[in-house]
């Protein structure tokens, strides 16, 4: 691998639900590298940064039809990567930690068995070794009591928890990429700050690229590298993590303004002024 | 969590949580008097099938000819037939009939119905389209005409009564699998599955499939009600069990020319039919409300 091609390459994504007649497009032609960094997307609701993440995977509903002027992973070719293909790559070099944990656990099955599918795919363990290593994984997320957590259900954890469960189930074997999906939403301050060193320590040491999917943008500017902003599907500004406070484009300026801040104190804070010049250049 | 989940130990191992969980199923079931009485009339069933030579009073296909259409007494308890059988033991051997008919159905039906539907749910479109209208194919014919054309097609017998009554029951089975793997198919934990690699196989037999059994099997339970009817519809047609097997069908049939003056010989099986498949109707019902979480009290 060489650091000259980045390990994603992504060009002129579209993804459009509806009929071919009248299609509705939900991801207009966004494009971006990603190599071993921290890339954030951020955007606000329904502007399409899970889809993107989704597309990636090939993880839409079948309904969705998805184009790209370039789709590349590691050299392959993603358009044309075949189901069969695409099941070799999710989980063991692509992967993604999804949003809301109380519908992305089996509810029939338990915790340990869960994370346990993961660790055993594509070798035999015995069943003590197994769940050895579930704890431990578990343990990474910071979980106490990992055999007791490991039989519970996943309505038996609570919201955090469950999240912690995914972070723990997408690690499991060692993805190359990682597309975290808001992995921090459910979580507290103390246990958010652990799970982020945790990504932070994985991108350092084993060269993970992470595309970290939020709405946070405070927490953004601390933690990635470069952020894409998403507005109505395409990806109106890219800048530097660190530069966000000098936004170019109206509509990041206007998210930053509208964050509340402890230091300036403001009667109103300000409404995002759309534009409907935005969606549509 | 609540504090109910805090207090109570936490299980061992999932062993011992299944029978945990299994036991809790079980005193709901019971705890309702018609289920009750249900999961009685077939525990009473299958004891009398296992015991049945020792049950009986006599050889249920011993004839004797001298004692024929004797009314019910101390010797003959539901009284003999046209060839001086006793009802009673055929009745008896009967059960063993009953039950390997609604065994054997429910065994083929049940992963079979339950594969191709849930497979026609996962993957749709043309695949759906297909196992469906199959389905449709069969779902179209009232069960037991249909039945009767395949024993006809296939030759009268028990183990072709079986194979026809198999044959009818899948689609609604099927048809269950489906719709619930419908509305699982694009759940989040389905694609987190398939996120971490798991192939279609994986999903389906580990992930789809645990979803689909509860009301599959209320479903099965139901259906046996309508298998006891139907292999006795058969019997008494001539179609299913053979004589001189004492299949309770067949016995009604031959009974039914003597009616008017020997009422036992229909009354008998004609009871144990009714009782039977009433039985697993209540049984159907109770597991149905005892296994869907979405009517817990």
């Amino acid at each position: 691998m060489t650091t000259a091609s980045p390990l994603l390459q992504v060009r002129g994504l579209q993804v459009a639900y509806g009929t071919p007649a009248a299609p509705v497009p939900v991801v207009r032609g966004v494009s971006f590298d990603l190599g071993r960094e921290k890339v954030a997307v951020v955007g606000e609701s329904g502007s399409g940064k899970t889809t993107v993440g989704r597309a990636l995977l090939q993880l839409l509903p079948r309904q969705a039809r998805v184009t790209a002027d370039l789709l590349q992973f590691d050299g392959i070719d993603l358009r044309t990567a075949s189901e069969r293909d695409m099941a070799a790559l999710r989980g063991r070099r692509m992967s993604m930690i999804m949003q809301d944990p109380k519908y992305s656990l089996n509810p029939v099955m338990n915790i340990g068995r869960q994370i346990g599918e993961a660790v055993q795919r594509g070798q035999r363990l015995s069943r003590a070794e197994c769940s050895a290593r579930v704890e431990a994984l578990l343990q990474r997320v910071h979980i106490r009591e990992p055999a007791r957590v490991a039989a519970l259900y996943p309505h038996e954890v609570s919201g955090g928890m469950g999240q912690r469960v995914m972070i723990a189930m997408m690690l499991a074997q060692r993805p190359q990429l990682l597309i975290a999906d808001e992995p921090t939403s459910a979580l507290d301050v103390a246990v958010r700050e652990e799970v982020l060193g945790l990504l932070d320590e994985l991108v350092a040491e084993e060269g993970l690229a992470l595309l970290f999917i939020s709405h946070d943008l405070n927490l953004v500017r601390r933690f990635c590298d470069r952020v894409l902003v998403m507005y109505a599907g395409r990806v109106v500004e890219t800048l530097a993590a660190a530069d966000l406070a000098q936004a170019r484009h109206p509509y990041t300026q206007g998210l930053m303004a509208a964050l509340p801040s402890l230091r300036h104190r403001r009667a109103v804070l300000p409404v995002l002024q759309r534009d409907a010049a935005w969606s549509a250049e | 969590m609540t504090l109910a989940t805090l207090s109570r130990p936490a299980p061992s191992g999932a062993w011992q949580a299944w029978r945990h969980e299994a036991a809790g199923t079980a005193r709901k079931l019971l705890s309702n008097p018609l289920t009750a009485i249900g999961v009685a009339v077939i525990a009473l069933l299958v004891a009398v099938a296992l015991l049945a030579p020792w049950l009986a009073t006599h050889d249920p296909l011993r004839q004797d000819l001298a004692a024929a259409l004797q009314a019910p007494s101390s010797t003959h308890w539901f009284g003999t037939d046209e060839f001086g059988r006793d009802v009673y033991s055929r009745l008896v051997h009967g059960t063993r009939i009953t039950l390997f008919i609604v065994t054997l159905v429910t065994v083929v039906v049940g992963p079979l119905g339950m594969a191709i539907g849930v497979v026609s749910g996962y993957f749709g479109g043309r695949v759906d389209l297909l196992c469906m209208r199959v389905a449709d194919v069969f779902l179209s014919f009232p069960s037991l005409v249909l039945a009767l054309a395949f024993v006809a097609a296939l030759g009268p017998g028990l183990d072709h009564a079986v194979l026809a009554i198999a044959l009818t029951a899948w689609p609604a089975i099927a048809r269950l699998a489906r719709a619930e793997a419908m509305t699982l198919r694009q759940a989040d934990f389905i694609v987190a599955a398939q996120l971490q690699g798991a192939s279609h196989l994986r999903v389906l037999w580990r992930h789809l499939a645990p979803l689909c059994l509860p009301s599959v099997l209320v479903r099965l339970t139901m259906n046996m009600a309508s298998v006891v009817l139907t292999a006795a519809g058969l019997g008494f047609l001539g179609l299913g069990a053979q004589p001189p097997l004492p299949e309770w069908g067949s016995m009604i049939s031959e009974g039914r020319r003597y009616m008017l003056d020997t009422w036992w010989t229909v009354a008998a099986p004609g009871a144990a039919i009714l009782a039977v498949s009433m039985a697993f109707n209540l049984l159907g019902d109770g597991l149905n409300d005892a296994l869907d979480p979405r009517q817990a009290s």
